[in-house]
């Protein structure tokens, strides 16, 4: 299996082998952050620009750390999402950092299929940091990671998403990337936040959590966001840890080894309790720790992709290596 | 030939004529700008000759829904570039929407877009006014004064009249002034923030959806106020099956309802936004294939009486970015005719005779003109269309001002050979 896509913009894309491809390439890239000096010199002159239209300290952080294990050069964009009407529009400003010829363009972006729009537009790879409520598909990688590296496999896990699935880009790359690799998805939310029609992507929705959870192998706790603008659909914060709150008491009733885990940031008290996000079922942190090496192998591969198809056409380059 | 001559013969052409009842070999004689004649082996002298075998002739395409946009929007379209369209769509009367810049609202605008219309229009425009002034569903416009400067109907297409108390006020003008209201149906509650229909399409994609319910429950309203009235009432762009249901039930029952639909409806679902193709991003919305079979039935079964194109172009600028702050619309006029030959002929829904109603005769009759025929004495608006050459559209060979056409990339059949708007060759494929 050999990676041959410019730009990683979704897990639904990809075949099973490219997910397994990226999934063994970062158990590989692990061992680099044990080292004393946690460096490879893989990316040693490609330049990697992290643009960010969304606040996020999390997925900006670790893709840059990813981008410097791997010896890339990194640059961080803060652009303004009130600025793309009236200033300068996201093509034009994907074509201007191309132009600077850098080589991969990390982008976090609030509107849907805007890593998609540029990856049409532009020569230079695309990494999707997540795109509106489309897709992350990074997160599922390390989510899938820590659950392989947890329970030994995916195929044939329950895996329950609880949460705001509606409005959730984690939901919907992990949502394909399990499904692929043979897991059962199980999505438990509040009627307003199941999205129409989404038992055709090959899940299961079970309203209430306890039955949910009866027989899951892991949980994976969406963060609720109140502040939405359709606020009136939302239950109340009180309600939603009700019924939907990951607490130990919820747990007692599942399988005793399960799974915990979170995208973060946590909103403790409200979808999860302290007890749990800091107990012994809980994978937050490696989840944390698993970015890194999910984010080195999209980084890695699609520059190796970027390298091979270059090398194609580019014989120059070839003999300047012999000089 | 005379150059003189204001004689045209088509010669050896079918000829499609609902309003006769001819779907047969004909030959049509045009002098000045009017319908000589229409028989079997014409003769005459001092003519120019067209040869049509092999070919359809047909009335004109009366086009009911068309954004012209001018004035205001210039750099979308004018007057000039829409009408140099709509001859080579075939179109040669169609209905300019008063969601202009200002909106056409007032005896004022009208005279102001009539003049543009006497200088620049290749085509027979006929204007619609807007319902409420500044189609902002606040205050009735005047129609008695906007009759009297020759508008034919009203909508404040783009946006439906919410207050429902006013759409009744609006209601009992139209009918003591004569003119007819068009509606676009779409319960703003219900489908603002949405960019694409509602359903898996939008949950894959992670867009917001517009609902069926936020189309057909303002369908029902609308009817069930004309019904009230007893006012004759149009429904623009239906795209959806419960729509279609509400039409069928009234027209049983008597309501004085009429419809039209897009090629876009019956030609392509809403599978085609995958990718987050802007052009594709229209309102309402594609829908589901279920929505676009529904569609079909309807014309097939008469209970959509017309197919008008909802021409709607926009700029690059505004349709290749985001998809969330992408324009609604498509274009329409250059390629409506092929698109309803290529998904309603070809899959024998309807026979020629039943896209001529649909597409010229039905529509001239819901607005009132002499129009979509081809009777001795009448205007000679005419089209020769060959039915069978397959072409792809594509971005570069669009006569209008803007490309945004959902049909960019797709094999279409049939292309427009001649276009005869009274009586004159006004366009000849190249």
């Amino acid at each position: 299996m050999v990676w041959t896509k410019k730009d990683l913009l979704g897990l639904e894309d990809l075949s099973k082998e490219e997910i397994e491809l990226l999934l063994t390439t970062a158990e590989s890239f692990k061992e680099v952050s044990t080292r004393e000096i946690k460096k490879v010199p893989a990316l040693r002159g490609k330049t990697v620009v992290n643009l960010f239209y969304e606040p996020s300290t999390r997925t900006r952080v670790s893709f840059e750390i990813a981008a410097k294990r791997l010896s890339a050069d990194v640059i961080n964009i803060m652009a303004e999402t009130s600025s793309v009407k009236k200033g300068e529009t996201l093509i034009d400003t994907g074509t201007n950092i191309q132009a600077l010829k850098t080589d991969i363009i990390v982008v976090r972006h609030n509107c849907s299929g805007a890593a998609a729009m540029l990856a049409r537009h532009l020569d230079i790879s695309v990494v999707n940091a997540g795109d509106g409520w489309h897709e992350h598909p990074t997160q599922a990688l390390l989510d899938i990671l820590t659950l392989k590296e947890r329970l030994g496999r995916i195929k044939g896990l329950n895996v329950v998403i609880v949460g705001d699935i509606a409005h959730s880009r984690v939901a919907r790359s992990n949502i394909w990337g399990l499904t692929k690799l043979g897991a059962q998805v199980t999505l438990c939310a509040p009627s307003m936040l199941i999205p129409p029609a989404i038992e055709k992507l090959g899940v299961r929705v079970i309203d209430d959590l306890g039955t949910a959870l009866k027989c899951a192998d892991a949980v994976n706790v969406l963060r609720m966001q109140f502040e939405r603008d359709e606020k009136s659909a939302f239950p109340s914060r009180m309600e939603y840890f009700r019924n939907f709150g990951i607490t130990k008491e919820r747990l007692s009733k599942a399988k005793k080894d399960i799974v915990v885990m979170h995208p973060g940031p946590l909103n403790r008290g409200v979808e999860i309790s302290s007890d749990i996000a800091d107990g012994g079922n809980s994978v937050i942190l490696e989840q944390v720790t698993n970015g890194i090496a999910a984010r080195m192998a999209v980084l890695f591969l699609i520059a190796q992709a970027r390298d091979i198809s270059a090398g194609k056409t580019n014989e120059f380059k070839e003999q300047e290596n012999i000089n | 030939m005379s150059l003189k001559s204001r004689k045209i013969l088509i010669k050896n052409g079918h000829v499609v004529d609902p309003s006769n009842n001819i779907n047969d070999l004909r030959d049509v004689l045009i002098e000045n700008s009017r319908i000589a004649g229409v028989a079997k082996n014409i003769s005459a002298d001092n003519c120019q000759l067209l040869e049509a075998s092999g070919k359809i002739v047909m009335p004109g395409i009366v086009d009911m829904h068309v954004h012209l946009r001018e004035p205001g929007r210039e750099d979308k379209e004018t007057v000039t570039t829409g009408t140099q369209a709509a001859l080579k769509g075939g179109v040669t009367s169609l209905l300019a929407m008063p969601n202009t810049q200002p909106a056409i609202d007032c005896p004022e605008n009208v005279r102001l877009l009539k003049d543009i219309i006497r200088q620049t229009a290749s085509v027979n425009v006929l204007i619609a006014a807007a319902i409420t002034k500044e189609r902002l569903g606040r205050e009735l416009t005047d129609m008695l004064k906007l009759r009297k400067e020759g508008v034919v109907a009203l909508t404040d297409d783009g946006s439906s009249v919410d207050n429902a108390g006013l759409f009744l006020q609006a209601l009992k003008n139209a009918k003591k002034n004569r003119l007819l209201l068009i509606s676009h149906c779409e319960d703003k509650a219900l489908s603002a923030g949405g960019v694409v229909n509602l359903g898996v399409v939008s949950t894959v994609m992670g867009l917001k959806g517009i609902s069926r319910e936020s189309e057909y429950k303002r369908v029902a309203r609308d009817i069930s106020l004309a019904r009230k009235v007893n006012t004759p009432i149009h429904i623009a762009h239906v795209s959806c099956r419960e729509s279609v249901e509400i039409i069928a039930k009234a027209k049983k029952q008597g309501v004085k309802v009429t419809a039209e639909t897009a090629p876009h409806y019956f030609s392509l679902s809403e599978e085609e936004v995958y990718g987050y193709h802007t052009d594709m991003k229209i309102n309402p919305p594609l829908r589901s294939q279920e929505d676009l079979e529904a569609i079909t039935e309807a014309l097939a079964a008469g209970i959509i009486d017309a197919i008008a194109s909802d021409h709607a172009p926009h700029t690059e600028n505004e349709k290749d970015i985001e998809f969330e702050y992408a324009e609604f619309g498509t274009t329409g006029l250059e390629t409506e005719l092929a698109a309803s030959i290529s998904r309603l002929i070809q899959t024998e829904i309807l026979d020629w005779p039943g896209l001529v109603r649909k597409i010229s005769l039905n529509p001239a009759k819901i607005l009132g003109i002499d129009k979509g025929t081809i009777s001795t004495g009448k205007d000679a608006d005419i089209i020769v269309v060959d039915p069978e050459v397959e072409w792809l559209v594509s971005k570069e060979n669009f006569v209008s001002r803007s490309a945004n056409s959902a049909f960019v990339g797709k094999k279409l059949r049939g292309l427009v050979e001649y276009t005869i708007f009274a009586g004159q060759i006004a366009y000849k494929r190249q």
